[in-house]
């Protein structure tokens, strides 16, 4: 393809997208809710969307599948970010990842004592290095969805999650333990697009930044 | 147990790519001999020491480790030849002036460089000791560019780079191994936010100059910011000069820059290039200056070279496969012995078929047959 091949995932992250795009002339065709086509047209030829999942943004950019992606830094992380470049946050689709645990349990002294906990996550390598770091022995148990249900039948301590208002912990009776780190949504580039397809690939970029920018003041 | 199963990103080569590989193989070791390169073959394995020259935790995750019986010591299975070739010219071959070497064979790595690469790529490359000057560098990227177009693969683009530059901004940055290893993942991802954080304590003009890097991708002008940015530094200024030399020798190539893509930064000690083309998406080939690498092995000596992998780089060759083989009866009749002798030596693959396999030709690549018309032995169509 010799245009622009975007990557993104449907609902918060398209939606919040839209006025970055908007800001560099591109206008999708059509909405992927309604939608049920995985390649979408813009207003310029030269340009289409493809909608993938999630947590595939890296992997479709990575392979040159699609020049540009828009991914969480929580997927990024996840994916250990090889072969791309990240050139820019867009401080869209904000949230925190966190460690939560129900109600009344005692995480700091859990850490203190040095206790294996059982940690629920669909954030396995991400939630492995922070534990690492802080010398607590975890057990991981990989979890694709429903994090909160877990401590709450038993099968985990605590769970690593995204918190963005803390109304499902709120409603599951969870509260954060601890606060890991701030996420938002990455540009993502792949390696070879940004030097074969400079021309095409820059001024996008530098409308997201101005976009950003202009957002952020 | 599937016994016909392999392990993962570890493939058979078949004939068709096999043909390619080794007709590519020959075109480009010709093409070094050409330029008066001698080939050497080092072993596929030996002490893991001597294979982890620059202690880079990367390469020493990628290589493959077993005991050997005989010493109790560890043995590496390569996962680079450059190390190795390295060695041969530091310590045996022991040359005073200018060695020109090259090699092509297989490397092992534990881990796949990405997720569609083999773990047993066919490395090819080409490099130059004992030269310090630019001339080294500027011979072995247009060899490089020469050794691709053999490959005929389209739109290569050559990035340059220098690791001098990042190298005087953190000596001036005053920081420890640990924040400069960060820091260097920061740029390579060029992740401008994680650098921007990373660089808030450091003081200027150190800290613009810095941050600028990731965008300091493109044409010459790129240059050009860095100087303004970092005005009175002699390290910075040198490499500059040394690329503008470059670019300047290498006009008609398709030559651009990146002053952040400083992969195998910790070997490497000068200018740095990266070879890019169309349906890959990362360097098809790497190079650059490693002048310290012969010090492990007793002597620190000028070097430059750059190797690719010939598998990959065949995958993305245009040059189609080889061409159909001529089957010949089974017969003692002297005038096609006579033929057959003459047509493989004009380069043909001519087949004698053993009886009683009739139908099967086809499928064993053969296109055309001999067959005798009027005492004379004439090529047709096999159909």
């Amino acid at each position: 393809m010799s245009g622009i091949t975007i990557a993104l995932s449907k609902g918060r992250i398209f939606e919040e997208t839209l006025p970055l795009l908007a800001a560099a002339g591109i206008v999708p065709k059509e909405n992927p809710e309604e939608s049920r086509k995985l390649i979408i047209d813009t207003n310029r030829p030269d340009v289409r969307v493809v909608i993938v999942r999630a947590s595939d943004t890296p992997t479709y950019v990575q392979y040159g599948a699609a020049d540009l992606g828009i991914a969480g830094k929580d997927v990024l992380l996840e994916h250990g970010g090889a072969g791309l470049y990240q050139p820019l946050d867009l401080e869209i689709a904000q949230c925190r990842l966190c460690v939560a645990v129900p109600k009344g349990f005692d995480y700091e002294a859990a850490v203190k004592k040095g206790a294996r906990l059982r940690v629920a996550t669909k954030y396995i390598t991400t939630a492995r290095e922070h534990f690492a770091a802080k010398g607590v022995h975890v057990d991981l148990i990989k979890l694709y969805g429903s994090m909160e249900l877990a401590p709450l039948v038993g099968l985990a301590d605590a769970i690593v999650d995204l918190v963005s208002s803390g109304g499902t912990l709120k409603a599951n009776n969870l509260e954060v333990a601890e606060d890991m780190l701030p996420i938002s949504s990455r540009l993502v580039v792949n390696q070879a697009a940004l030097k074969l397809k400079r021309d095409l690939l820059q001024p996008v970029i530098e409308a997201f930044a101005g976009a950003v920018a202009a957002g952020g003041k | 147990m599937r016994r016909w199963l392999l392990p993962e990103a570890i493939e058979d080569i078949l004939p068709n790519e096999a043909a390619r590989i080794e007709a590519l193989r020959r075109r480009m070791l010709d093409g070094f001999r050409g330029h008066g390169y001698e080939m050497v073959t080092p072993p596929l394995l030996e002490y893991v020491e001597s294979l982890l020259t620059d202690g880079a935790h990367d390469l020493d995750l990628r290589t493959f480790k077993l005991v050997d019986q005989l010493s109790g010591r560890t043995l590496g299975i390569r996962a680079d030849i450059t190390p190795q070739v390295a060695r041969i010219d530091a310590h045996l071959l022991n040359r005073a002036g200018v060695t020109r070497l090259c090699y092509c064979a297989n490397v092992l790595h534990t881990r796949s460089d990405s997720l569609t690469a083999t773990r047993e790529p066919l490395q090819i490359g080409a490099e130059i000791y004992g030269h310090a000057g630019i001339e080294a560098d500027i011979e072995i990227i247009r060899l490089l560019a020469n050794t691709l177009a053999l490959a005929d693969l389209s739109t290569t683009r050559i990035d340059l780079g220098h690791v001098g530059i990042f190298r005087a901004l953190v000596n001036r940055a005053d920081l420890d191994d640990d924040q400069v290893e960060v820091l260097f993942g920061a740029l390579q991802a060029k992740d401008v936010p994680t650098l921007n954080a990373l660089t808030d304590g450091i003081s200027e003009p150190v800290r613009s100059a810095l941050r600028a890097l990731p965008d300091c991708y493109g044409g010459s002008e790129v240059l050009d910011k860095v100087l303004t940015l970092v005005k009175d530094d002699a390290e910075v200024a040198a490499a500059v000069a040394d690329l503008r030399q470059l670019a300047a020798a290498l006009a008609g190539l398709p030559v651009s820059f990146d002053l952040a893509d400083l992969r195998g930064y910790h070997y490497h000690s000068g200018v740095m290039f990266a070879a890019y083309c169309a349906r890959h998406p990362n360097a098809i080939a790497l190079g650059g200056r490693y002048d310290n690498m012969g010090k492990v092995f007793g002597r620190a000596r000028p070097a430059t070279g750059f190797s690719m992998d010939l598998r990959e780089v065949v995958r993305l060759s245009e040059n189609g496969g080889e061409a159909g083989k001529i089957l010949a009866p089974w017969s003692d009749d002297p005038a096609l012995q006579q033929e057959v002798a003459r047509l493989r030596a004009a380069g043909e693959a001519v087949a004698i078929a053993l009886p009683g396999h009739d139908d099967s030709w086809r499928e064993a690549g053969c296109d055309r047959r001999l067959v005798k018309h009027d005492a004379q032995w004439i090529l047709e169509a096999l159909n």
